[in-house]
C-alpha cells in the first residue's frame, strides 16, 4: 500500500532570508531556461524576479511553486507560466500556445494578448489576458477563472467543467461546446455557440461573481453589459432512451 | 511539424540584408523541422539576373561538367540567349534569356534526369536533406541579398525524407508555396488535376496545393482568390506562405490548427511559426504583431 505524505509539511514555510535583494534579474540572453526555471523553483516566498530578453523562448517561469512575483519583460513563446502553483507571473508582451495551461492556483497576467488554448485544463487561479486570446481558450478548463480584455477565438471553453471565464470583447465560434458546467461571461458578441451551451440568465449572484472577477482583473466594465452562458446539461447525462442500447 | 520563416522587404536599404535576416529566423525553427530543408530567394542579384529567366535544379551533380551543361543548353536555344549556370550550395541554377518553358526544354533535352525545383525571372530555390542551418550554411544564405525569401524547415508525415519531397514547391513562374501541417484529400485533387494535365514531380501534399494554385491563378484567379478557392477543394490542417515575383500570401485552415505569427513594419513585413523566429528583426519592439486569423487570406504586395 503507498502513502502519500507531503514531505515538507513539517518544515517551517520557507521565506526570504533578510539581506536577500528584494528583486532578482535573470537576462535569457545569458542564461538558458533551464536555469531560470531551475532558480524559479529554488525561489523562496516574497521574492521578486525579472526575467529579461525573453525572446519567445518556450516554458518560461513553468511549475512555480513559492509565492513570488515573476515579470517576463517582453514575448513568451510556447507553455509559459504552465503548472503554475503560487504566486504571480506578469508578461509585458504576448505569450504563445498553452499559457498557463494547467494552471493549479496563483495567478498569471498577459498585457499583450495570447496564443491558443490558453488556461487549457486549469484547475484553479486566475488567468488575466489584457488583448486578445487565440482559439481555444480555457479548453477543458477545471476550476481556473480567466479574464480576457479583447477577443477570444473559436472553441473556447471546449468541454469546460469549472472555473468563469471572463470575454470583455467578442467570442469565436462554438463558444462552449459540449460544456459540462463553468460559467462563461461575454459582453459583445458570440458568432456561434457549440453544442449544449445556451444562453442563461444573468441574476444578481453572477454580477456580485462578475464584478469580483473584472475587479480582480483590474478591468472597469460594467457587469450589467454582459451575458451569461452556460451548460444546458442535456449532453453529459446519460439519456435514459438509451438504455435499451446495451 | 515543420517550421516556416518568410520575409518580404518593403524598405530597399534591407535588401543588402534579406539573406542574414531569413537565416536568423530560419535558425529559430530548426526544431520544428530537423530532417530537411528549403529556401526561395527573390531577386538576388547573386542568383538571378534581370531580363533573363532561371532555372533550379536539384542537386549539384547533374552528370555533367558545367561546361558540358551550358553548352548542351546553349545548343537548343537562341545563339543570343546567354545561357549561364553556376552550382550554389546542392543546387544547380540555370539562366538565359527565354522563357523558363523553353529554358525547361532545354534542360530536359540536356539533363534528362533533372528535377526542377524553381523557375521564374525573380526567384530561385534552394534545397536538401539534412540540418536546416548546414543547408543555409552551405548554400551561402546569410550572404544573400534580395526582395524577399521564404524558408521552410520539414517534419516528414505524407511522403518520404527527399529533397524532392521538401518546401518550398515552385511550379509556375515566380510563384512558391511551403506548408506546415498536411493535406487529408490531396490523392484526389491530383487526380483531377493530372486530368487538366498537370504534371507531377513527387508524391507529396504539398506539390499538389502548389499545383492547385499554380491552376488556379492561370485560370483567372488573384492570389487571394486562388487561397480561397483552395480552402473550399483541399481539406486537411494547414498554414501556407505562398510567395510570388512581388508579393507574399499567408492562410490558415479554418479551425487554425498549426501556428503562424507575424509582424508588420514599415520596413517589412515578417511570418513564422513561432515568434521567437522573429524576436531579433531589426525594430520589432515597435512592428504590429498578431497571430492571423482562421480562414482569412492576407496578402501583401511590395
Amino acid at each position: 500500500m503507498v502513502t502519500l505524505t507531503i514531505p515538507e509539511a513539517d518544515m517551517p514555510p520557507a521565506t526570504a532570508p533578510e539581506g536577500i535583494p528584494a528583486g532578482i534579474g535573470v537576462d535569457l540572453d545569458d542564461s538558458p531556461v533551464r536555469e531560470l526555471n531551475q532558480a524559479l523553483h529554488d525561489a523562496v516566498d516574497g521574492q521578486s524576479w525579472t526575467v529579461t530578453s525573453p525572446g519567445g523562448k518556450h516554458s518560461l517561469a513553468v511549475g512555480i511553486d513559492a509565492d513570488v512575483d515573476v515579470t517576463i519583460e517582453g514575448h513568451a513563446g510556447y507553455y509559459a507560466a504552465g503548472m503554475h502553483q503560487k504566486g504571480r507571473v506578469t508578461i509585458t508582451g504576448n505569450a504563445g500556445v498553452g499559457l498557463a495551461e494547467n494552471i493549479m492556483s496563483g495567478s498569471v497576467h498577459v498585457k499583450g494578448d495570447a496564443s491558443q488554448s490558453a488556461a487549457a485544463t486549469g484547475h484553479g487561479g486566475l488567468v488575466v489576458i489584457d488583448g486578445n486570446a487565440g482559439a481555444r481558450c480555457g479548453i477543458s478548463m477545471k476550476g481556473v477563472d480567466i479574464v480576457v480584455g479583447g477577443d477570444i477565438g473559436h472553441m473556447s471553453a471546449f468541454m469546460a467543467q469549472a472555473g468563469r471565464l471572463v470575454v470583455c470583447g467578442n467570442a469565436g465560434d462554438a463558444l462552449g461546446d459540449s460544456i459540462y458546467e463553468a460559467r462563461i461571461y461575454v459582453k459583445g458578441s458570440v458568432a456561434s455557440l457549440g453544442a449544449d451551451c445556451i444562453e442563461k440568465p444573468m441574476r444578481a449572484e453572477h454580477l456580485e461573481e462578475l464584478a469580483g472577477l473584472l475587479a480582480a482583473a483590474g478591468r472597469t466594465e460594467d457587469p450589467a453589459g454582459f451575458r451569461r452562458y452556460g451548460s444546458a446539461r442535456n449532453l453529459y447525462h446519460f439519456h435514459v432512451d438509451n438504455s435499451t442500447s446495451y | 511539424m515543420c517550421g516556416i520563416a518568410a520575409l518580404q522587404l518593403r524598405n530597399p536599404l534591407l535588401h543588402p540584408q534579406l539573406g542574414s535576416l531569413l537565416s536568423s529566423m530560419l535558425c529559430q525553427i530548426v526544431d520544428r523541422g530537423p530532417d530537411s530543408a528549403g529556401l526561395a530567394v527573390y531577386n538576388s542579384p547573386e542568383l538571378v539576373k534581370q531580363g533573363t529567366s532561371t532555372l533550379s535544379l536539384l542537386g549539384k551533380d547533374q552528370g555533367l561538367s558545367l561546361a558540358g551543361i551550358t553548352d548542351g543548353i546553349a545548343d537548343l536555344l537562341p545563339a543570343d540567349a546567354g545561357t549561364a549556370v553556376q552550382v550554389v550550395g546542392d543546387t544547380t541554377l540555370v539562366s538565359a534569356a527565354v522563357d523558363t518553358d523553353l529554358l525547361a526544354k532545354a534542360v530536359g533535352g540536356t539533363l534528362p534526369g533533372a528535377t526542377i525545383i524553381g523557375r521564374g525571372q525573380h526567384v530561385a530555390v534552394m534545397k536538401s536533406v539534412g540540418h536546416p542551418m548546414e543547408i543555409a550554411a552551405d548554400h551561402g544564405l546569410a550572404a544573400m541579398a534580395g526582395s524577399q525569401g521564404l524558408s521552410h524547415t520539414r517534419m516528414a508525415t505524407e511522403s518520404a525524407v527527399t529533397a524532392g519531397g521538401s518546401h518550398p514547391f515552385s511550379v509556375a513562374d515566380d510563384l512558391c508555396l511551403v506548408h506546415n501541417g498536411s493535406f487529408s484529400n490531396h490523392a484526389t485533387v491530383r487526380r483531377e488535376l493530372k486530368r487538366e494535365g498537370a504534371v507531377f514531380d513527387s508524391e507529396n501534399d504539398t506539390e499538389v496545393g502548389a499545383r492547385y494554385i499554380a491552376s488556379r491563378l492561370k485560370q483567372g484567379d488573384t492570389l487571394q482568390e486562388a487561397l480561397v478557392n483552395l480552402g473550399k477543394v483541399l481539406d486537411g490542417f494547414y498554414t501556407l506562405v505562398v510567395t510570388t515575383a512581388d508579393s507574399m500570401a499567408v492562410v490558415r485552415d479554418p479551425i487554425a490548427c498549426k501556428p503562424a505569427i507575424i509582424a508588420e513594419t514599415h520596413d517589412y513585413v515578417a511570418m513564422a511559426s513561432e515568434y521567437r523566429a522573429l524576436a531579433s528583426l531589426p525594430g520589432i519592439d515597435h512592428a504590429r504583431i498578431f497571430e492571423p486569423e482562421p480562414g482569412k487570406v492576407y496578402t501583401w504586395s511590395l
